[in-house]
């Protein structure tokens, strides 16, 4: 999964790389213009820093946003939560794809082909779908489960989960790691990511809410509880203190 | 329903919202019959604490009787008298398991906004204190949904006054673990409270409960030294002396073997420190003031322990390390895991070793919260601690 050649941040196309250094330089001679001294350093400065970021390469948001990104284009997402329940039913919950939309809010559904094949649909941004084949690689029930998208999947994507025993009877370790080639590359992942449909942050909410559902058996929530928002204006006492 | 409600920086009302109800069959709705306003709710006020929203319910201090319950509630029944802990913890996560209440996986729905927040995990959640916590309704109001119903809430079987239990939610045992965390040697060791609020007062009586063999409460408000000295402390008023000098002479030159901060990001304290730190958060340059806490480190004794009840937020600019380091100091902080001192803290109280209502400074209907919100803010009219009748 790991390279020595990942690492932390995508890199820039040449040509944003030059637009980044136009806005930095842009900014540093802003800077020096004059107006007030505070806001002159902190002109200055900022066109410093944007103008760094294109000589080093780095694409600044993504690498702000923690999007790790290969040179090859794939982003790479991973995460780990500890459940209090052995291996053995988290696996089984897991490799029951078909059930698996309940915990992962963004997938449409999963479609059983055979043993080994399923067809996959997602919520995309902007209220479109995308759909493709995907293949289990591995199944070590209780230890690991990897699978990988299909030649011909719009989205390409592969990803494993390793179930191994928290120290201290503490249940069990999951480990996820996930690779894609975004609609779009770098800008796409960026703009994915704002829209607040980036992988990263979905597989947090997943995990999350597959620990809850194996510990509590339910969902906490607050949503639907009692504000002044939905009573504003009905014998409102309002005072500045 | 009526309810105490923020409306924006400085800005609390009373308004008329909805009822509460039952959303999950493992919640309970209790009918607040007390409700107090905690100093941290202070940090709400000021804006101290991101992701309030306007129409927010606050109040985490609040006890009542059991109106309703959810199918799956065992261990709580309609009529009950309760106490509930300000954090809400779902007893069954690893922390819980441990007695680390605070400090529950499940608790919080928001726990990304935590975690973007806090190195990537999330703390439990709590009754009306922001977004960031779960965004849960608060107890100042006549009604309040209970989440984890058979984990939190406490039941008050004898015929105490609600004034006598009503801290058990929150200031007594948060004063106690500051107290516990400081692992005060009985007979020998000296504990330092700086801040003389509700949770400095608890803190100082908890840690002659806990056998301190001197203690000593700093602030500048007059009456609330006097409040510390009837409990038998000495008290140092640092707008009038040295405070670090003058903990020296009274640890003959020692210095407290313990230092509880129960003040928390809004210190005020003067000299170039304070000064810069009131300068750097306006700036934004910094989150957290933190004059208390670098008293703390500086006049604590060799080998012992700074121990944090106070809230912080954020990042701290100017914090003397090197002198923690030197003197080998030990940390402890985060929020209270109330529930688990209930059982001996209520049998404190039962046994008379300690009646809580000894701060209470102020009793109102909800009406006056906005007011009284003011005055405990400014600490005006001698205010202490208020505790609101939400019928009255």
């Amino acid at each position: 999964m790991t390279t020595n050649s990942e690492q932390a941040g995508a890199q820039m196309t040449p040509a944003e790389r030059v637009a980044y250094g136009a806005l930095g330089a842009g900014l540093a001679v802003l800077g020096l213009r004059g107006g007030h001294p505070v806001q002159r350093l902190l002109l200055s400065a900022a066109g410093v820093v944007v103008a760094a970021q294109a000589i080093t390469g780095r694409h600044p948001v993504a690498t702000a946003l923690k999007i790790n990104q290969g040179a090859d284009g794939e982003v790479r997402v991973s995460d780990a939560v500890t459940i209090g329940q052995g291996p053995e039913g988290l696996y089984a919950r897991w490799r029951d794809l078909a059930s698996l939309p309940a915990l992962m809010t963004h997938l449409e559904k999963v479609e059983v082909l055979d043993e080994k094949r399923s067809r996959w649909t997602v919520k995309a941004p902007a209220g479109t779908h995308v759909s493709w084949e995907a293949e289990i690689m591995a199944e070590e029930p209780g230890r690991r489960l990897a699978w990988a998208s299909l030649p011909g999947a719009a989205v390409e994507n592969s990803g494993e989960v390793l179930f191994r025993p928290a120290p201290g009877n503490r249940g069990t370790e999951l480990v996820v790691h996930l690779t894609y080639k975004p609609l779009g590359g770098a800008a796409g992942a960026v703009v994915a990511r704002i829209l607040g449909q980036e992988p990263g942050q979905q597989l947090r909410d997943d995990l999350m809410r597959f620990k809850r559902e194996q510990e509590l058996g339910y969902a906490p929530t607050a949503r639907g509880q009692s504000s002044g928002r939905a009573g504003a204006g009905k014998g409102t006492q309002e005072g500045r203190v | 329903m009526k309810a105490v409600v923020w409306q924006g920086t400085n800005k609390i009302g009373v308004e008329t919202v909805p009822d509460p109800s039952i959303l999950l069959a493992t919640d309970a709705v209790v009918r607040v019959t007390s409700t107090a306003i905690c100093g941290s709710d202070l940090h709400l006020l000021d804006g101290y604490i991101p992701s309030m929203e306007k129409g927010d319910i606050l109040g985490h201090e609040f006890m009542g009787e059991v109106v309703e319950v959810g199918k799956a509630v065992k261990k709580l029944k309609v009529g009950d008298r309760v106490v509930v802990p300000f954090n809400l913890a779902c007893g069954v996560c690893d922390p819980c398991q441990r007695g680390l209440f605070s400090a529950c996986d499940n608790s919080n729905p928001n726990h990304r906004m935590a975690e973007a927040m806090y190195g990537g995990v999330s703390g439990g959640g709590l009754f009306g204190y922001s977004h960031i916590y779960g965004g849960y309704a608060g107890g100042q109001a006549q009604y309040v949904r209970v989440p984890f119903a058979d984990v939190g809430p406490f039941k008050i079987e004898s015929d105490l006054r609600d004034d006598q239990v009503l801290f058990l939610t929150d200031i007594f045992p948060t004063g106690y673990q500051a107290a516990e965390n400081c692992n005060i040697v009985p007979g020998r060791d000296v504990v330092a409270v700086f801040g003389a609020g509700p949770v400095g007062q608890f803190a100082a009586r908890s840690a002659q409960m806990l056998g301190a063999a001197h203690v000593i409460v700093i602030d500048r408000v007059p009456e609330r030294l006097k409040m510390a000295e009837a409990s038998g402390a000495q008290t140092i008023n640092y707008e009038q002396e040295d405070v670090l000098l003058a903990l020296r002479e009274a640890t003959g030159g020692r210095g407290p073997d313990h230092v509880i901060d129960a003040v928390g990001l809004e210190a005020h304290g003067h000299g170039p420190g304070a000064l810069l730190d009131t300068a750097q958060q306006k700036l934004r340059l910094t989150f957290d003031r933190i004059t208390a806490l670098r008293w703390a480190i500086m006049s604590c004794a060799k080998g012992g322990t700074v121990s944090m009840p106070g809230v912080y937020g954020g990042l701290v600019n100017e914090l003397p390390m090197g002198a923690a380091f030197a003197k080998g100091l030990t940390f402890r902080m985060g929020q209270t895991h109330t529930h688990r001192y209930l059982p001996e803290l209520l049998g404190r109280i039962e046994s008379g070793e300690i009646d809580p209502s000894f701060v209470i400074t102020h009793r109102a209907g909800l009406s006056e919260a906005p007011d009284l919100y003011k005055a405990f803010r400014d600490k005006k009219h001698g205010c202490i601690k208020v505790v609101l009748n939400p019928w009255a």
